[in-house]
């Protein structure tokens, strides 16, 4: 703590880590006092709608660039040097394209689906802490509300499919909010174990309980026998809820076309690509603050870094990681979705809440670890062993088509 | 134990993302418009017609039979017969087309044609860089342009045009034979009516004399 207090004595430092605050507080000084927290806000959100879309593009490029070398393929190369300049052509070609809304298509309901998603997928930057002293809303009920602003993706999601009157989209509708509310149990249990620890259910404060530092080593959820088992829990049940790879069913190309946005063409289209990275960079940020210590440094040596870019780097890796999930493993099937979410996913999380509790109660000291970490393997161990037990792998036998 | 798999898939993505920037033999696509793979032998797109020396028109080996046209599934394939003849290879004088239209859009690349064509006129090209921004009148290939010349067929598929050239020759070299076979039985023949007036007269005069 000594040096985090050396670092605040440091001007130099102190305004480069809250730069982004003092430009708000100095916008804000052109304008009458009683217009000030508007304006601030307006800021923050503006800062908000800029930053996570120009993400966005970076990310599509990179994605694309990842995915080909891993598949030892260059990837775009050819807009600008290196390809960087991909996104741009993306985004002309998709402002240009027609706008086709199917005839019997219910028109409101098919323009607002896309509008529903991305405003609601907006919202939930809103408690994302992204720095110290950054954020938008310091919700005491910051989680809750992200939450259930996640929730009503679901409702843009079945929008598009119910009113695009197309059969590929319902069923990609269906699945995809099949999908979506047999993971919100999983994604909500294993975050409460963060609640449960920290007392609170406001981001900021979560992120703050895991600010210090142990020697070098942070406090970071992730680093407890819970922690690192909700953190496993909460980005598999992420990347069901973010309809990502394996997890992508909603949108398989083999059976669905492109799933709920099969009608989608155009910038609508564009919206609901821009609406799913969003929503993947929120749940990400989301996993950031609730088991890798948010803003915080990995190391107390590093925390001559400002805070914000902790943050965005954090992010980064998040997202490479995702991409390389999708660049390694192939689609799941509707079943084994379902089995996994209810049969492993539900009874770890619900274990891990016990676990969290246990943690609580047993005081300081090595048994804790001990306890914890041993009855999360072996629970682990045994579900994956009766998971695993009831699959015939082999060769496929087939009682008709012989 | 569960998820080991995932685990082992993880590291060899990750070793492929690593080594694509290593070693560039692991990459395995080709920037193409810089780089190009020479096509294989038995490529195949278009057809176009082939013609033996150097004049277009002069060496063209279709004799505008129409059984490409025909035999056609898609239709795309239009012929007008010419109204005088020109010779043809072996120097026999043949219809040609006076006019021979494909329209590759329509075109796919079945090559029934070349199979049907008994004049080896017809064969199938490998040029793919055939986008145009005039989709009717760039896709429709006149006569002119489907004519290639036997270097340009020898070039694309060097083993097929070999045979094809092989088979011509014997043709050409058995219609000389027969034609010199002819042109001695003729000359024999008129040796002989040149023998039999001399003959002839003999006799003929007998019944005056």
């Amino acid at each position: 703590m000594s040096q985090s207090s050396q670092l605040w004595a440091n001007p130099v430092w102190t305004n480069l880590d809250q730069i982004f605050v003092l430009l708000q507080h100095w916008v804000e000084g052109f304008f009458p006092v009683w217009l000030q927290p508007a304006v601030g806000t307006v800021l923050g959100v503006i800062a908000i709608v800029a930053a996570f879309p120009g993400i966005f593009a970076l990310t599509t490029v990179l994605e694309r660039k990842g995915l080909g070398r891993m598949q030892n393929r260059l990837g775009p190369n050819r807009v600008g040097p290196f390809g960087i300049l991909q996104p741009v052509a993306d985004g002309i070609k998709s402002l240009t394209k027609e706008d086709i809304v199917p005839l019997t298509a219910d028109g409101v309901v098919h323009f607002l689906a896309p509008v529903v998603l991305v405003i609601a997928v907006f919202l939930g930057f809103a408690v994302l802490p992204v720095g110290r002293n950054m954020v938008l809303t310091n919700l005491d009920a910051g989680l809750l509300f992200f939450f259930a602003i996640g929730a009503s993706t679901e409702l843009s999601v079945f929008m598009a499919g119910w009113s695009s009157r197309n059969k590929y989209s319902l069923l990609g509708a269906m699945r995809a909010v099949a999908q979506m509310i047999s993971y919100e149990v999983p994604l909500l249990l294993s975050s409460v174990v963060a609640v449960m620890i920290t007392g609170s259910l406001s981001t900021v404060k979560i992120v703050e309980a895991q600010s210090g530092f142990t020697g070098i080593f942070p406090h970071w959820y992730v680093f407890t026998p819970w922690g690192f088992a909700g953190f496993v829990l909460f980005v598999i049940a992420a990347l069901a809820e973010t309809n990502r790879s394996p997890f992508d069913l909603p949108e398989g190309e083999s059976e669905l076309v492109a799933g709920y946005f099969t009608e989608y063409s155009g910038f609508k289209f564009a919206l609901f690509f821009l609406g799913e990275y969003l929503g993947m960079f929120s749940i990400a940020g989301f996993a950031i603050t609730l088991f890798l210590g948010g803003w915080g440094a990995p190391l107390s040596v590093l925390e001559i870094i400002p805070s914000w870019a902790w943050f965005f780097a954090k992010l980064l890796c998040a997202i490479f990681f995702f991409i390389w999930l999708r660049g390694t493993l192939p689609r799941l099937r509707q079943d084994q979705l379902m089995n996994f979410a209810w049969k492993f996913m539900l009874p770890m999380s619900l274990l891990n809440l016990l676990v969290a509790g246990a943690w609580r109660f047993l005081g300081d000291g090595w048994l804790r670890w001990i306890v914890c970490s041993a009855v999360l393997l072996l629970a682990y161990g045994l579900l994956g062993r009766v998971l695993m037990r009831h699959q015939r792998l082999g060769a496929r036998s087939y009682r008709y088509a012989d | 134990m569960l998820g080991e798999g995932i685990l082992k898939g993880l590291g060899e993505t990750a070793k492929n993302f690593a080594g694509s920037f290593v070693s560039k033999e692991r990459l395995t696509t080709v920037q193409y418009p810089e780089e190009r793979v020479a096509p294989i032998e038995n490529t195949r797109d278009f057809p176009f017609l082939v013609y033996d020396g150097d004049d277009k028109m002069a060496g063209l080996r279709c004799v505008a039979c129409q059984i490409c046209e025909k035999e056609c599934p898609p239709k795309c394939i239009y012929i007008v017969k010419s109204t005088d003849k020109k010779p043809d290879y072996v120097g026999k004088p043949q219809i040609y087309p006076a006019r021979f239209d494909i329209d590759i859009s329509v075109c796919m690349s079945c090559q029934i044609c070349v199979e049907v064509c008994p004049f080896e006129a017809i064969k199938m090209d490998t040029e793919f860089e055939l986008s145009t921004t005039d989709r009717f009148g760039g896709l429709l290939f006149d006569r002119d342009h489907l004519s290639k010349s036997n270097e340009h067929y020898h070039k694309i598929h060097p083993t097929e045009a070999s045979e094809v050239d092989a088979r011509l020759a014997e043709e050409k070299a058995k219609a000389e034979a027969k034609a010199k076979a002819a042109a001695e039985a003729a000359a024999a023949k008129a040796a002989a009516a040149a023998t039999a007036p001399t003959a002839k007269p003999v006799p003929a005069k007998e019944p005056g004399a």
